[in-house]
């Protein structure tokens, strides 16, 4: 199974710079996108995927339970999450975030009736973000080419390494009675996607093409989170009217720095 | 002699009334813009019925003032912002302000009950290019999302030039795909896109 889940990402990948060599006519020239082709493809893919199934379930979970049920099992999630969370915090080198992940677990799962009530966010402990696409990152690993991955969506090419290393190392895969653990993993995409519901009509509405505006916010994000929320300035800023000019000028000169 | 005395006082009084309106910190204007109209939103019957109109009238009477639309186009077209004349910056500034008003209306409307948290804001004296964070804590979400102001020191005041939501700037992710409409059809290209995009959302708002 897990070798097996290992062979099934690395056949996606393949597969997946294959295709990209074939419809490299396709792409508008993103450096970061050199598979746009196959990309698009895959975006249709998933877009079709959550329009008729997940969508309408994660709509018909959140107008059906009750918001503090849909917080606990968001929680109960947020929880599990949680420790390897803690472990990604401590390959990262930020040992006190280590131990507050730890904490939280530990306070969570006791106190909070098995992850149900985050006790520890009341108690000032913080909730944090992390995965191994982010400690590849902060190890130095470039995040290479972006791919659009059947199911899981957006990634890089360092993220996609990350979630294979993620899903190894998700507690709710090693759960080993068979119908429990696919009941938690579909009911996790389920409250997951229900967060995300409206989000839908704002992003819908600003884009002028879908696929782009979902790469650039993807790649933006996964910058941020690397640093926890606080990149380094990507433009240089003036506030006079006349160097507007020169600060987007500086601005792109800066970005076309930072792919290099 | 009386009069003019009072007259001074009264003067002296207000004058630094009127320079300190002027010189609201960054952090203090985000906060009460964003009080304030969260508050009309939440109250607003109109609003309440979804009325994208209503919460754009808003939006622009309360919040436009305090944004910068010249310098957030010239963010997000980036370098072809160079090759644009004076006139197509203008129009190319007004259809994306017109965008990215409808935008932050919806999205206003769709997150007007969750909390708003602003995280502690330090400034050094002298700085004109500032960013102030705060977090939005949505019922039924595991973690609350960030969204940040950035804001420049203008003679008018201080001015948002750029909001990014949860790590993403709502201003620079609109660059390549602008950067391709330029490729496509030249700076009028992208302005003629703009302003067809703000049609079909018109047509379809309530």
């Amino acid at each position: 199974m897990k070798t097996g889940l290992f062979k099934k990402i690395s056949t996606l990948a393949t597969i997946a710079v294959a295709a990209g060599l074939l419809g490299g006519c396709a792409t508008s020239g993103n450096p970061k996108d050199p598979i746009e082709g196959f990309n698009r493809v895959m975006f249709g893919f998933n877009e079709g995927l959550d329009k008729v199934i997940i969508k309408p379930v994660a709509t018909g979970y959140e107008a059906v339970l009750p918001t503090p049920i849909q917080t606990g099992v968001s929680n109960f999630f947020s929880n599990i999450a949680d420790l390897m969370i803690g472990v990604n915090n401590l390959l990262q080198g930020k040992p006190a975030q280590a131990a507050s992940d730890a904490g939280r677990v530990l306070v969570n799962t006791t106190m909070g009736f098995l992850g149900i009530i985050d006790v520890a966010s009341s108690m000032g402990m913080e909730k944090h973000e992390e995965d191994f696409g982010q400690t590849f990152g902060r190890w130095g690993l470039t995040d290479g080419a972006y791919i659009v991955l059947p199911f899981f969506g957006p990634r890089t090419a360092r993220d996609t390494i990350g979630l294979a290393f993620d899903v190894y190392t998700d507690p709710v895969s090693h759960v080993d009675h068979i119908p429990t653990r696919n009941t938690l993993l579909v009911t996790r995409v389920i409250s997951d996607r229900a967060q995300l519901l409206k989000a839908d009509k704002v992003i819908e509405e600003a884009a002028l093409d879908k696929y782009s505006y979902v790469r650039d916010a993807y790649l933006q994000r996964r910058r941020s989170l690397i640093y926890d929320g606080n990149p380094p300035k990507e433009q240089e800023s003036t506030s006079d009217a006349e160097s507007e000019q020169k600060s987007a000028e500086a601005d792109e000169a800066a970005k076309v720095a930072l792919r290099q | 002699m009386k009069a003019f005395a009072l007259l001074l006082a009264a003067a002296s009084f207000l004058l630094p009334l009127g320079a300190q309106a002027q010189e609201t910190a960054p952090d203090v204007l985000v906060k009460n813009v964003t009080t304030e109209v969260l508050d009309i939103i939440r109250k607003d019957k109109d609003i309440k019925a979804g009325s994208t109109k209503r919460a754009i009238e808003l939006v622009e009477q309360k919040v436009l003032p305090h944004f910068n639309f010249t310098r957030m186009t010239a963010l997000a077209v980036g370098k072809d912002w160079r090759q644009a004349t004076d006139a197509q910056k203008k129009a190319l500034t007004e259809a994306f302000k017109e965008l990215l008003v409808r935008t932050y209306s919806n999205a206003l409307i769709a997150y007007k009950n969750e909390t708003v948290d602003y995280k502690p804001f330090k400034m050094q004296p002298g700085e004109t290019d500032v960013t102030v964070r705060t977090q939005i804590h949505q019922s039924g979400a595991k973690q609350p999302i960030s969204l940040d102001y950035s804001l420049e020191k203008t003679p008018q005041g201080w001015k948002v030039y750029d909001v990014i939501v949860a790590g993403v700037s709502l201003v620079t992710n609109y660059r390549s795909s602008f950067a391709t409409e330029v490729r496509n059809g030249g700076i009028d290209g992208l302005i003629k896109t703009l302003q067809a995009k703000n049609k079909s959302l018109e047509a379809s708002a309530k």
